[in-house]
């Protein structure tokens, strides 16, 4: 372990590449952070983002206060308190953890409160799963957070930082999420920056208001009732309508300063494609070496990545969208809904002002940990091939990949 | 309507709102009698009561007056009625009794 004060880096601005496996990279994040206070309760996959935390608080490595509470609902209770007194708060959870907290995330937003929150993907029981699908963060998805989707460790570790910045800049909370097991749990190589540079980047914490403060005592979490509410939700809206240009802005920072490029939606060989897919979270990698098989067979596909599921990024799908004749969603989750999941029916829903717009099919795929390989999303592709011309009322939307 | 609501709540419009609802003008908080929703009151027994502060120490709401470390009645102005006071006044002693509102 290395010495108080400083990481593992020299300090002095050099290149540092570290094994870490997803969880010990945002760990190291947090780490390089050194939030306030940290408030959590273990769950698999996410425990080991603050058990490794709290080994950084008893080894004397970060002045973090370390909360050890008794639930989920606990651990963003006290993050609130916590912000809401003027502290930088994080925490990380997953799956019913999530699930649990879901009172306390509409409170969080609703207070404005910049709490960030790694969130490391597994699916809701029942049945019991301890695996990787997306439907924790999704059904998180009306509360007010921002959420943000990473591929692997690399990215999971660079918005993590950004998230910070985000947050503190629009004082919404941000959920950043990578895909339990599959990138929580596997060893990566990743870049990272020294602690100066992450302090430097994330600067210090201004909070609104401080709870603490007696000397300008404040009233918070008042009950605002028909005369007030509705004006106060509205105003909240407004910080979701401004948070892409926010984020996109913090992006563009983050990759001047350290040359690491972060994006809303990735492209990956899409400039002459006519077939899509588009995904979040950790299949992306997968689809690329799909979408590279093909590209040698001489078809035009391309993969759309994206990024921020929360705000929803209607510009920028509706332009990276533009040229596409069909696109296939990958979505893992079953929304229960008989008409496919959030992903499906907002990036459809932002197309539908357009002129020219894509038949959109919706592929559910991977639930419960469900591997899914390179061949699989090609035969996807090959189907959205055979399709493209068809009428698209005739063809079936709803797609499941690898389901017996 | 829209405009009654707007007097009543002295909100303009959305944007001038403070973030969070957060509310930091505290003299308004001052302003509201919030104890007209009362449906019991508590009765004080000046010569009853024996000083021994149980009723400040539990009052949930602030609402017992002291005036020269004595009691010396309730803040109805801000009193919600819970009994909490009465509850907790010694039963030898029963300074603080709780009787129906009525207006």
């Amino acid at each position: 372990m290395s010495q108080k004060g400083s990481s593992n880096c020299d300090g002095k601005g050099g290149e540092m590449i570290l094994a870490k496996t997803g969880n010990e990279a945002l760990a190291f994040a947090m780490k390089q952070i050194e939030p306030d206070v940290v408030a959590a309760y273990p769950i698999t996959p996410s425990t080991e983002i603050v058990q490794i935390f709290s080994s950084y608080v008893a080894d004397g490595l970060v002045g973090t206060e370390f909360v050890a509470v008794e639930s989920e609902h606990s651990a963003m209770s006290a993050c609130i308190a916590a912000a809401a007194s003027g502290a930088r708060a994080m925490t990380a959870t997953s799956s019913q953890g999530l699930a649990l907290m879901h009172e306390m995330l509409f409170i969080a937003s609703g207070l404005r409160l910049p709490i960030v929150l790694c969130v490391v993907n597994r699916s809701l029981s029942s049945p019991l799963n301890i695996h990787c699908d997306h439907t924790d963060s999704l059904a998180s998805r009306d509360s007010g957070w921002i959420q943000i989707f990473c591929e692997d460790a690399q990215e999971a570790y660079d918005s993590l930082i950004c998230a910070v910045k985000i947050a503190e800049s629009i004082f919404l909370p941000v959920m950043v999420t990578i895909d339990g097991f599959i990138i929580s749990h596997c060893l990566q190589k990743i870049d990272v920056l020294t602690d100066e540079e992450v302090k430097s980047f994330i600067g210090e914490y201004r909070p609104n208001y401080n709870l603490l403060d007696v000397d300008n005592p404040i009233t918070l979490g008042p009950a605002c009732l028909p005369d007030s509410f509705f004006e106060h939700k509205r105003a909240q809206a407004e910080g979701m309508y401004q948070a892409l240009a926010v984020i996109e802005k913090v992006f563009k920072e983050y990759e001047k300063r350290f040359a690491r490029p972060l994006s809303i939606i990735e492209e990956y060989q899409t400039a002459d494609a006519e077939v899509g897919i588009l995904c979040m979270g950790s299949t992306a990698g997968t689809a690329k070496v799909a979408v590279d098989n093909l590209r040698k067979k001489g078809h035009k596909v391309g993969l759309f990545k994206l990024r921020i599921f929360r705000p929803i990024a209607v510009k920028y799908l509706q332009r990276a969208l533009k040229n596409i004749k069909i696109l296939g969603i990958l979505e893992r989750m079953e929304g229960l809904s008989a008409f496919g999941g959030p992903l499906f029916n907002e990036v459809r829903s932002v197309l539908y002002d357009e002129a020219k717009r894509p038949i959109i099919l919706s592929y559910v795929y991977g639930l419960g940990g469900r591997e899914i390989t390179p061949e699989e999303i090609e035969e996807v592709f090959l189907e959205l091939i055979s399709l493209k011309n068809k009428r698209r009322k005739s063809i079936e939307k709803f797609r499941y990949i690898n389901v017996r | 309507m829209i405009e009654e609501n707007k007097k009543e709540c002295g909100i303009v419009s959305w944007q001038s709102l403070t973030s969070g609802a957060l509310i930091k003008d505290l003299k308004r908080i001052k302003e509201n009698k919030t104890g007209a929703w009362r449906s019991s009151r508590p009765v004080f027994y000046k010569e009853k009561c024996i000083n021994c502060y149980r009723c400040w120490m539990f009052c949930p709401d602030s609402a017992i007056k002291i005036e020269n470390d004595k009691v010396v009645g309730i803040d109805y102005d801000y009193c919600k009625g819970c009994g909490i006071c009465a509850q907790e006044c010694p039963k030898k002693v029963q300074a603080i009794v709780m009787v129906k509102e009525e207006k």
